[in-house]
C-alpha cells in the first residue's frame, strides 16, 4: 500500500472527486494560483480551471453563503476556510442556514456541501489562529462533523463528505498535514459516524480525534513496552458520534481517559464522559478523566504555547494516575 | 426587454396585489386569535415591489426572501392555502409546520426561503446565481432585503462577489424606511442606498416602489442584464409598510400622519386609477377583482384552519437528508 502524507491524501481525493462528478467544485481564499495556504489544492487550478477551482475575496460569510445557495441548486461545493478561526465570520451561514435549510423547509432541499478547514495550535500562530472550534459545529443538529487523524481516513472521510447530501464540516489539523501513512489505492469511502479502534488494548481506553488521536496511539505504543495495554478509540466523526464503539471499549477496559486539543469546559471530553456514564457506568472502575488544553487564549511564545497544549506527557501522567487509582500496579 | 403592458402585467399584477393585500390584512386578525404564534411580519403597502419583480421573472428563476416574505412567495406563485397553513404551523404548510412565517421554502418554485436572519438571503441568492452561471442556464436569482439589512456585512461581500463574477442576480432593497423601529435617518448617514451598489461596480437604480410599472420595468432591465451575462443589478425600491413591524408593534416610532401620507400613494389604488383611465378595467371589473381576492384568501384561510397540526413525532424527522439518528 502506498505511503503518502495527509496533505497528499486530501489533494488526491479532491482531484478524484472533481474528476468523478462535474457538480463538485472548490471555492475559497487562495486555493487557485496560490494552491491553498497549506497547499492542499496544489495543481488543481491547472487541471480543472478557475470556474471549478474558484478563488474568492476575503469574504467568508459571502462565499460560504454562496456555496450554500449553489448547493441548494444541485451543485456540490467544497469550500476551504483557511483556518477554522475564520469560520466564525461565516457562522450565521453555517449554523442558521446550511444546518437548517433541509429540516426547517420540511425536507425539500438538501444542502450537499463540505467545508474543509484546519484547526489546532502548536504552530505559534497565536490566540486567534490556533483554536479548536469544531465542538461549536458538533453541537448543531443538521451539520455533520468529521475529523480524520490519518491519511487513510482523510481520503475515506473526504470522499464520503463530498458524496454526502448534508452539510459536512471537515476538520483538518495544521500539525497533521505532513504526517504519513498507508493509504489504499482506488476508491475508499469511510462511513461518517463510525469511530475506529486505532489501537487495540485491554487495560484502559483513550478516546481522541484528529491530532490527539495520533498522540494517543504513540503514547499507547510506548506504554505497551511497560506492559500497559491501552486501547485507543479514534472518534473520526464528532457528529454523528459513535457512542456505541466508545461504550463497548470502556466496558472491556473499565477505565477511560479523553484526550482533546480543545479547552476542557463544555468540550468533546465532557460529551464522551457523559456518554460513558450513560452507557458503561456499571463497568467503570474509576471516574472518566479528561486531558485538554489550558483554558487560556493560546499564547504565542513557544514555552507558553507548549505548556498550554496537552501532550503525550500529560496523557501518560493521567493514564498512570488512573491505573494507580484502580489498583492496576499491585 | 419586456415592456410594461397595462393589459398584461398591469392587470395580472393588480390581481396579485389585491390578493396579497387581502392575505396580509388577515395577519393581525389571526395573530389576535392566537392562531399565528411567534412572530409574523406583514407587508401591506409594499405589494408593488414583490409583484413587479415577480412579473419580470421566468419559471427557471429563483428568489430568496426575508422575515417579511409572504408577498414574495405569493407573487412568485406559492399556493395561498399552503402558505397560510405554514404560517399557522399546520401539516399542509410547505414545510409541514416546521418553518412558520419566517421559514417558508418552496423548492418547486425556486423559493430559497423566507428567512429569519436579516440579510442572510443575500448570500443564498448569490449562490443560486453562481450555480446558474456554472450550470450554463439562463436562470437569474433575486434577493429581497430591507433598508435594515443594507447595514449587514453580507451585502457588501455579496455585491462584490456578484460584481467580480458577473453573477445573474438582482439585489432588490425594499426601503420601507424602518428597520423594525429604527428609522433610516437615524441609522444610515448616506441615505442614497444605491451608492452602495455603485461602490462595488454594480449598476444600481432608484425606483418608486409604490408603482407596479416602475418596479416591473427596473426588474425587467436587471433580469435582461443578468440573462445576457452582464452581471448583477441593485434596485432600491422606495416603499412603506402600513402595518407594524410585527403583530403587537406599538409603533411609537412613527405617527399616523406619516402613515396616511404614504397611504395616499397606495400602490393598488394608484394602479386601479391608471387601469381605469386606460380603459383596461371598469369599476365593476375592479369590484370583481377585489371579490376574487377575498374569496381566494378566505379559502386559503379555511384550508389552513382545517389543516391538522403535525404529529409530535414529526419533530425529529428530516434533520438530515437520509435520516441519521441525532
Amino acid at each position: 500500500m502506498p505511503v503518502i502524507t495527509y496533505r497528499q491524501a486530501l489533494n488526491d481525493t479532491l482531484r478524484a472527486e472533481l474528476t468523478r462528478d462535474e457538480n463538485v467544485f472548490l471555492i475559497g481564499e487562495e486555493i487557485g494560483q496560490f494552491e491553498g495556504s497549506y497547499k492542499i489544492t496544489a495543481g488543481l487550478l491547472d487541471e480543472f480551471g478557475p470556474t471549478r477551482v474558484r478563488d474568492t475575496p476575503i469574504a467568508e460569510e459571502g462565499f460560504v453563503g454562496a456555496a450554500i445557495g449553489a448547493a441548494m441548486m444541485g451543485l456540490r461545493p467544497v469550500a476551504e476556510i483557511m483556518t477554522i478561526n475564520f469560520s466564525l465570520i461565516a457562522m450565521d451561514q453555517i449554523v442558521n442556514h446550511a444546518a437548517k435549510i433541509y429540516g426547517m423547509f420540511g425536507g425539500q432541499t438538501p444542502v450537499p456541501m463540505v467545508i474543509r478547514t484546519p484547526g489546532g495550535g502548536g504552530q505559534q500562530l497565536g490566540a486567534t489562529h490556533s483554536q479548536n472550534l469544531e465542538v461549536w459545529y458538533a453541537h448543531v443538529p443538521g451539520l455533520k462533523v468529521v475529523a480524520p487523524s490519518t491519511p487513510a481516513d482523510a481520503k475515506g472521510l473526504l470522499t464520503a463528505a463530498i458524496r454526502d447530501d448534508d452539510p459536512v464540516i471537515f476538520l483538518e489539523n495544521l500539525s497533521l498535514y505532513n504526517t504519513k501513512g498507508e493509504v489504499p489505492d482506488g476508491e475508499q469511502v469511510t462511513e461518517i459516524g463510525k469511530a475506529a479502534i486505532a489501537k487495540e488494548g485491554t487495560d484502559i481506553t483513550v478516546i481522541a480525534y484528529s491530532r490527539a488521536s495520533v498522540i494517543a496511539v504513540e503514547t499507547a505504543r510506548k506504554l505497551e513496552e511497560e506492559g500497559i495495554s491501552v486501547e485507543v478509540v479514534d472518534l473520526r466523526s464528532l457528529r454523528p458520534l459513535d457512542r456505541q464503539t466508545v461504550c463497548e471499549s470502556v466496558r472491556k477496559t473499565s477505565r477511560a481517559v479523553v484526550l482533546e486539543d480543545d479547552w476542557l469546559s463544555y468540550g468533546v471530553g465532557a460529551e464522551i464522559s457523559a456518554t460513558v456514564m450513560e452507557g458503561a457506568f456499571d463497568y467503570l472502575d474509576a471516574p472518566v478523566r479528561r486531558v485538554a488544553a489550558a483554558e487560556v487564549p493560546l499564547p504565542y511564545a513557544k514555552p507558553m504555547e507548549t505548556a498550554a497544549l496537552p501532550d503525550a506527557q500529560d496523557l501518560t501522567k493521567v493514564i498512570r494516575e488512573q491505573l494507580e487509582a484502580t489498583s492496576f500496579f499491585r | 426587454m419586456q415592456e410594461f403592458d397595462q393589459r398584461r402585467q398591469g392587470l395580472s399584477g393588480l390581481k396579485t396585489m389585491a390578493m396579497i393585500r387581502a392575505f396580509e390584512s388577515r395577519m393581525p386578525v389571526l395573530s389576535e386569535e392566537r392562531l399565528i404564534r411567534g412572530s409574523t411580519h406583514p407587508s401591506a403597502g409594499m405589494e408593488a415591489v414583490a409583484t413587479g419583480v415577480s412579473l419580470a421573472l421566468g419559471p427557471q428563476d429563483s428568489i430568496a426572501s426575508n422575515h417579511r416574505g409572504h408577498a414574495h412567495c405569493l407573487a412568485r406563485g406559492s399556493d395561498p392555502g399552503r402558505t397560510m397553513a405554514e404560517i399557522l404551523g399546520r401539516r399542509d404548510g410547505y414545510g409541514g409546520g416546521k418553518g412558520g412565517s419566517m421559514h417558508i421554502g418552496v423548492a418547486e418554485l425556486g423559493i430559497l426561503g423566507t428567512n429569519g436572519i436579516v440579510g442572510a438571503g443575500i448570500g443564498l441568492a448569490t449562490g443560486a446565481a453562481l450555480a446558474a452561471q456554472m450550470q450554463g442556464s439562463d436562470a437569474v436569482s433575486v434577493v429581497y432585503f430591507g433598508d435594515g439589512a443594507a447595514n449587514q456585512g453580507v451585502l457588501a461581500e455579496a455585491l462584490n462577489l456578484a460584481a467580480i463574477w458577473k453573477l445573474p442576480v438582482l439585489f432588490v432593497c425594499e426601503n420601507n424606511h424602518y428597520a423594525q423601529s429604527a428609522s433610516i435617518e437615524e441609522m444610515i448617514a448616506q441615505p442614497d442606498l444605491k451608492q452602495r451598489g455603485l461602490a462595488y461596480g454594480v449598476p444600481s437604480v432608484d425606483v418608486d416602489g409604490m408603482s407596479l410599472g416602475d418596479t416591473f420595468t427596473a426588474a425587467a432591465e436587471g433580469v435582461e442584464r443578468a440573462r445576457s451575462g452582464s452581471g448583477p443589478t441593485l434596485i432600491i425600491a422606495d416603499t412603506y409598510r402600513y402595518l407594524g413591524h410585527m403583530a403587537g408593534d406599538t409603533e411609537i416610532y412613527r405617527n399616523q400622519v406619516e402613515v396616511e401620507q404614504w397611504q395616499a400613494k397606495d400602490p393598488i389604488a394608484r394602479l386601479v386609477s391608471q387601469l381605469l383611465e386606460a380603459g383596461v378595467i371598469t369599476t365593476s371589473d375592479w369590484e370583481d377583482i377585489q371579490e376574487e381576492a377575498s374569496r381566494v384568501v378566505q379559502e386559503a384561510e379555511e384550508f389552513a384552519r382545517n389543516s391538522p397540526f403535525p404529529d409530535a413525532s414529526d419533530a425529529t424527522q428530516d434533520v438530515y437528508s437520509k435520516g441519521v439518528p441525532a
